[in-house]
């Protein structure tokens, strides 16, 4: 069946004859976009294993892809939420657009005081009408300044605990109340903002799951996230890895028997988490997904901070030069195209960005292991009266 | 390449832990093909696999069940490889048929070097078998008979002897060291699987423990400086068992089998020290018992993590085979 609507798609739509834009939205109207969405979205009900099999038949034709990285956000995050808890209209209005990468996305969650304790986020969300009006200030937004549409957490009642006071809504970008500033950060460059929100008008049409269930709306986009990050797939030596590999290759001068000693445990570890990947995609693969994906990423944050640290100290009086630290606006984070102190500070987001490695270590041991939670104290208290 | 387990390797674990749990011995496993998973069909075994040999290790890890398993391994992996001789092919049946046993006479932390059994040979691993494999001057030879001193051993459930097995012996045709090689590879691959299901143990003991064990009016569980403790081994073993079962399979299909193997020994060997480590300190003074099991795993964690090469051995194997040297 996949290769017939592939085959189909390929006919009808030459790629190299085909407009790009054209053809992407060609390939989701075929419902080759992603094959586990529904028919009529971009889908076919199929399980997401099967998506394999149509990247790889349109990556050998030649087809243009939607630049999956630039638009990840919107792709393993909103999109899946906007599936599981938007309504008819928002689904057909967002997602072909999503999709095809026309219109980006970005998340607007955490605050400057509410990190990894994002349910104690502050930003409010105040009923005028048929709208609602959103007062707040978020950060650590990536694509905010490409962004058309934001996924966005806000406090609609201050009086309920903090988990139960929450909605979710999809925000307007482009709405004068929003106002975007880059954010620099330790690399020199500017990958993230801070979005201030000022009275932005929200239609109540607009909003995902129900008023005080933004938590648990928010969940669902957060695992995608971690399935996001986690699932990708790699051949041996690549990544982190591959550059540092290479660089120990043509740097004889740094190269010590400890330090081969060392680099080879951490060849070792890389092989063995792309090994994991591939299992994971297996289980996926076979309708079984297991837990593994927060593994993968506290593994990929650990090796990435450990092998580019390895690299500076590798390439002794190179490791004491950087390449630029002109406040740049990438619209990618790109490890392989920098220099090896861009690399090694860029990685210390890596167990901080997407849920540190402390919230994930957390959740495998309650959720994995099933350990009991810490107490709390803020459990039952109405966020209006929290410490802060 | 498949790192899941299929549906008849889950049939397998299930047979094995049952048997397991029931204290299963030795002639039992070799009852139902346990012993001889991997050789091949046409010379006496079950011709399934090493990734069926290396469910059957996992299970035994879980319980550090005091059989003769990786001899076994050592053993019919360096008689298979030998088959074409005549006695080996014949030697190599009776032993897969479970009438016999052998024992490669090699100590347990071989891996890398030549080996030649030239007079007694230290810590051998399961030596008390009814014939003896001994290298001598890259041949091996069969022995019948052969001194063998079993000696105070750090793991009592794989406990170690001095074997000298000098006597009258037939020469095997074929490389000796070709076939040593091979039986070792095949050995640290299995190894691996053992050493994931030791950590799981480990893990499954100390996180039941930690839910119920109060300190301060509080589950132990509950403290997150303990949790992440946890969390790392589970971390730790989703990697070993991907590199595990990554060997177990390279060594069933012939590709990759020298790069995979060392990649599982170098992670899985430290996975489960580490994991017996975390049992041994996070129950307290009970894990520092005799009474309490836990001794028997870190025991036999740290026995494997220096048999068939220590993690360190395995990189620097790795090394040139990765194009990564000095």
């Amino acid at each position: 069946m996949i290769s017939q609507l592939v085959d189909d798609l390929l006919a009808a739509h030459d790629p190299a004859t085909t407009d790009r834009l054209e053809f992407l939205r060609a390939r989701f109207d075929a419902g080759l976009a992603w094959v586990h969405f529904p028919v009529g979205l971009g889908g076919l009900d199929l399980p997401r294993g099967r998506q394999q099999e149509v990247d790889e038949a349109l990556a050998a034709a030649g087809a243009p892809d939607n630049n999956p990285r630039r638009i990840g956000i919107g792709l393993g995050m909103a999109a899946p939420t906007i599936l599981a808890f938007g309504s008819t209209e928002l689904r057909q209005r967002f997602l072909r657009p999503l999709w095809t990468g026309e219109e980006v996305w970005c998340q607007l969650f955490s605050e400057p005081g509410a990190g990894s304790d994002l349910a104690a986020l502050a930003t409010r969300a105040r009923r005028d009408g048929d709208d609602w009006l959103v007062t707040g200030q978020k950060v650590w937004t990536s694509s905010a300044h490409n962004a058309r549409w934001a996924i966005l957490v806000a406090r609609t009642d201050p009086d309920l605990p903090k988990h139960a006071g929450l909605s979710y809504f999809v925000c307007d970008m482009t709405d004068p109340g929003v106002d975007v500033r880059p954010l620099r950060q330790i690399t020199g460059e500017a990958e993230f903002n801070e979005v201030f929100l000022t009275d932005v008008r929200i239609p109540d049409a607009h909003r995902l799951g129900a008023v005080g269930d933004g938590w648990r709306v928010a969940q669902t986009t957060l695992m995608n996230e971690r399935v996001a990050i986690g699932s990708r797939s790699a051949a041996r030596e690549s990544g982190m890895i591959g550059v540092v590999a290479e660089t120990w290759r043509s740097c004889s001068d740094g190269r010590t028997a400890a330090g081969l000693d060392r680099l080879l445990s951490l060849w070792v570890e890389s092989e063995a988490l792309r090994l994991a990947g591939v299992r994971l995609r297996q289980q996926l693969a076979a309708g079984a997904p297991g837990p593994e994906g927060s593994a993968m990423k506290l593994g990929f944050a650990r090796l990435s901070q450990a092998l580019s640290g390895f690299e500076v100290e590798l390439l002794g009086a190179d490791g004491l030069r950087y390449d630029d630290w002109t406040p740049r606006r990438p619209e990618l984070v790109d490890f392989t195209g920098r220099g090896a102190g861009y690399r090694y500070l860029r990685a210390k987001g890596n167990s901080i960005e997407g849920g540190t490695s402390e919230i994930l270590r957390n959740i495998i041991a309650e959720r994995v292991l099933g350990l009991p939670a810490e107490p709390r104290v803020d459990k039952d208290v109405p966020w209006k009266d929290l410490p802060r | 390449m498949n790192l899941l387990h299929t549906d008849v390797e889950d049939d397998l674990r299930a047979s094995v832990a049952g048997l397991l749990t029931r204290g299963a011995s030795w002639s039992d496993l070799v009852e139902i093909g346990a012993n001889s998973l991997h050789v091949p069909e046409e010379l006496g075994g079950q011709g399934a696999g090493y990734r069926e040999t290396a469910v059957v290790a996992e299970e035994l890890g879980r319980t550090v069940a005091t059989v003769p398993f990786l001899g076994n391994v050592l053993a019919t992996a360096a008689l298979t490889h030998l088959s074409d001789d005549a006695t080996a092919r014949e030697t190599l049946g009776r032993v897969a048929g479970g009438e016999i046993t052998a024992c490669l006479v090699v100590p347990l932390s071989s891996w890398g070097k030549q080996v030649s059994a030239d007079s007694v040979v230290r810590s051998v691993a399961d030596a008390d078998a009814d014939v003896f494999l001994v290298p001598r001057s890259g041949v091996l030879h069969l022995v019948s008979s052969a001194s063998v001193v079993p000696v105070t051993s750090l793991d009592e459930t794989r406990p170690v002897s001095d074997v000298d097995a000098s006597g009258a012996s037939v020469a095997l045709a074929g490389s000796g060291d070709d076939a040593v090689r091979a039986a070792l590879l095949a050995g640290a691959g299995i190894l691996a699987s053992e050493q994931v299901g030791i950590a799981q143990w480990c893990l499954d003991t100390t996180v039941a423990y930690l839910k119920e064990r109060h300190q301060f009016g509080r589950v132990l569980g509950s403290f997150q400086a303990l949790k992440h403790r946890l969390a790392d081994v589970w971390q730790d073993l989703v990697l070993a068992r991907a590199a595990a079962r990554n060997a177990a399979d390279a060594l069933t299909t012939g590709v990759d089998v020298e790069i995979a193997v060392s990649v599982a020994q170098s992670l899985c060997a430290s996975v489960a020290v580490h994991a017996a480590e975390e049992c041994v300190q996070l129950h307290g003074g009970i894990g520092m018992t005799w009474e309490h099991p836990a001794h028997r795993y870190l025991k036999r964690a740290k026995a494997d993590e220096i048999a068939l090469g220590t993690p360190a051995q395995h990189r620097a194997t790795l090394g040139p085979l990765v194009n990564l040297t000095v």
